[in-house]
């Protein structure tokens, strides 16, 4: 690969987490789960969670797309498992920034993690959202959570 | 295309100057990411040649105003110009009469025009439309759209692995409860060409309306309206290398005339009073408002320049592209072609295994080639072929070889990345 976008897209850890995708798998004692899609390219993906007293004891995902939201699905399940909503939410402001150029995966590498590998998609504006996707499902879910939680 | 064909196309294509057309569009001097652009998105929309954006241009500088109303000189030279291109394009689909041709946005409003105006006199409760699986969602959701209002029923002819249309089932499906048959003159996410002829005396052995999309189809085949006998084919400018919001609902006559308007406003009129509207004579009695005039302009040039062209050569060369390129992608380990109908024309949707078609996408756009991926506005294709999206290289006449080639290395690249 010549191209030194190319490489920064298409990032080992990102190439490893689209053929091994981590935690694939459905979870039938999930406390909740909720499906993402992208119309406009047909990425679809089901992220499921095991929340406990605000912390995510578990989480995994199913779907279909190209190799960065899978990537992304993976990673997103490794980085949030164990972790409270609260950071949660941090984290994928975080992640957000990255993949539309707001932070410098350079400047941040320690607290970034493996998610540094996703700041190559900022020059790549069409697959924010293949980046996104997963993120945006499990906002969803810890939401809909919460709204449960509060009507309870 | 059998190899023997193959090599009669080369013989045909090698009197098309490609070299010569490629100069007369601009766009296809520049570079992206550093690297010569290769336009493989034919489908999406074609490139405009100078003449195209010099008739747009010379509307607005010289002669802007509007039509069919005003008494002054501009107003007179626009109108002309813009009937011209009426005429223009009804000699260049072999209509009988120019107030068959009717100016829309595009071929979705052509077809929304017949299914709205034509549609919700004629389709009624437990009627049926029949349309095929092969289908564009534009020619697909208007029909739903009625079938859903007036209790009608929709009817899909099952196509075949190779991504043909069952010409049985077809017939089986038609009956005295069909009032409409809307079907693509070629697939645009296959490539697939139709038999319409033979599909629209089969309709109209019924005495059943036929609708073609013509989107796909207008660039690249010849197209007879009269020859083919449909009552209704619709097209988009922008895909024959004309400008986009503009497009063309041809309608026999004896058909439109029985419509009633689509929309209503100025230029559609006779007279208005507070008691009762008369309505214009055709076509402009669907094309109320102030039209898309400078499109229709740019349209009337894209005719010409089209016209202008040895269609024997130029036929020849698409051909030989479209060949050639399927043979490349044949003899990349890993890649399959969805849509392998025996009549195909311009497309080439594949899947390379193992990688999704968005990243194949991606990495040939770094190469500087533009090909679509996705579902292409149909999805029930995709369903058919338990695929979710595919990538797609779509052919114009400016394409070459040697493009041809380059799309190879790049897929190898595509295969190099994800190993």
């Amino acid at each position: 690969m010549t191209d030194p976008n190319l490489r920064l897209l298409y990032q080992e850890v990102i190439l490893d987490h689209n053929r091994y995708p981590r935690n694939y798998r459905a979870m039938p004692d999930a406390t909740q789960s909720l499906e993402g899609f992208n119309p406009l390219c047909g990425d679809r993906y089901t992220i499921f969670v095991k929340l406990r007293d605000g912390i995510i004891e578990d989480i995994s995902f199913l779907g279909a797309g190209c190799a960065i939201s899978k990537a992304s699905a993976s990673v997103m399940c490794s980085v949030l498992k164990g972790k409270s909503v609260e950071d949660a939410e941090e984290l994928f402001g975080r992640f957000h920034r990255l993949v539309t150029g707001q932070e410098d995966a350079t400047q941040h590498e320690a607290e970034l993690g493996k998610l540094a590998a996703f700041g190559g998609v900022s020059e790549f504006p069409m697959r924010v959202k293949c980046a996104s996707l997963a993120w945006h499902t499990m906002k969803g879910v810890i939401e809909s959570r919460s709204e449960k939680v509060s009507t309870e | 295309m059998t190899v023997e064909t193959g090599t009669r196309a080369r013989r045909t294509a090698a009197s098309f100057d490609v070299e010569r057309i490629r100069k007369d569009f601009p766009i296809l001097k520049r570079k992206v990411h550093g690297k010569p652009l290769v336009y493989l998105d034919n489908a999406a929309t074609t490139q405009k040649p100078a003449s195209v954006l010099d008739a747009i241009q010379s509307y607005y500088r010289e002669e802007n105003s509007n039509i069919h109303r005003g008494v002054h000189a501009l107003s007179e030279l626009a109108t002309q110009h813009y009937e011209e291109a009426r005429t223009k394009i009804q000699q260049f689909i072999h209509a009988a009469r120019r107030q068959e041709i009717v100016f829309v946005r595009g071929t979705t409003e052509a077809i929304n025009l017949v299914a709205s105006s034509y549609g919700r006199d004629h389709v009624g409760r437990g009627d049926e439309v029949v349309v095929t699986a092969l289908e564009h969602h534009s020619n697909i959701v208007p029909w739903q759209m009625l079938c859903e209002s007036v209790g009608a029923s929709l009817r899909v002819v099952p196509i075949t692995n190779s991504g043909e249309v069952v010409l049985e089932d077809f017939r089986r499906l038609l009956s005295e409860r069909v009032k409409m048959v809307a079907v693509a003159h070629v697939s645009n996410a296959l490539g697939t060409v139709n038999p319409i002829r033979e599909m629209v005396a089969e309709a109209h052995r019924f005495s059943i309306p036929v609708l073609v999309d013509g989107a796909q189809a207008i660039a690249h085949l010849p197209v007879d309206v009269q020859d083919l006998e449909c009552d209704f084919y619709a097209f988009s400018g922008h895909k024959m290398y004309g400008p986009t919001g503009i497009g063309v609902l041809y309608g026999k006559e004896r058909m439109l005339e029985t419509m009633r308007p689509y929309q209503g406003g100025g230029d559609m009129i006779k007279s208005v009073t507070w008691e009762k509207t008369t309505y214009n004579d055709l076509p402009y009695k669907f094309e109320a408002g102030t039209p898309n005039i400078a499109g229709v302009i740019g349209f009337g040039a894209a005719v010409d320049y089209l016209g202008h062209l040895d269609h024997g050569a130029l036929d020849a060369h698409e051909r030989l592209i479209l060949y050639e390129a399927t043979e490349m992608l044949q003899n990349v380990p890993g890649v399959r072609i969805i849509g392998t109908a025996r009549e195909k024309s311009g497309v080439l949707s594949f899947v390379v295994e193992g990688v999704h078609p968005h990243d194949v996408g991606t990495i040939l756009d770094r190469e500087g080639i533009a090909v679509r991926t996705g579902h292409h506005c149909a999805q029930p294709v995709m369903d058919r072929f338990g695929i979710p999206a595919t990538a797609r290289a779509s052919f114009a006449l400016y394409n070459t070889q040697h493009e041809v080639e380059q799309l190879g290395k790049a897929l190898r690249k595509v295969q190099e990345v994800f190993g």
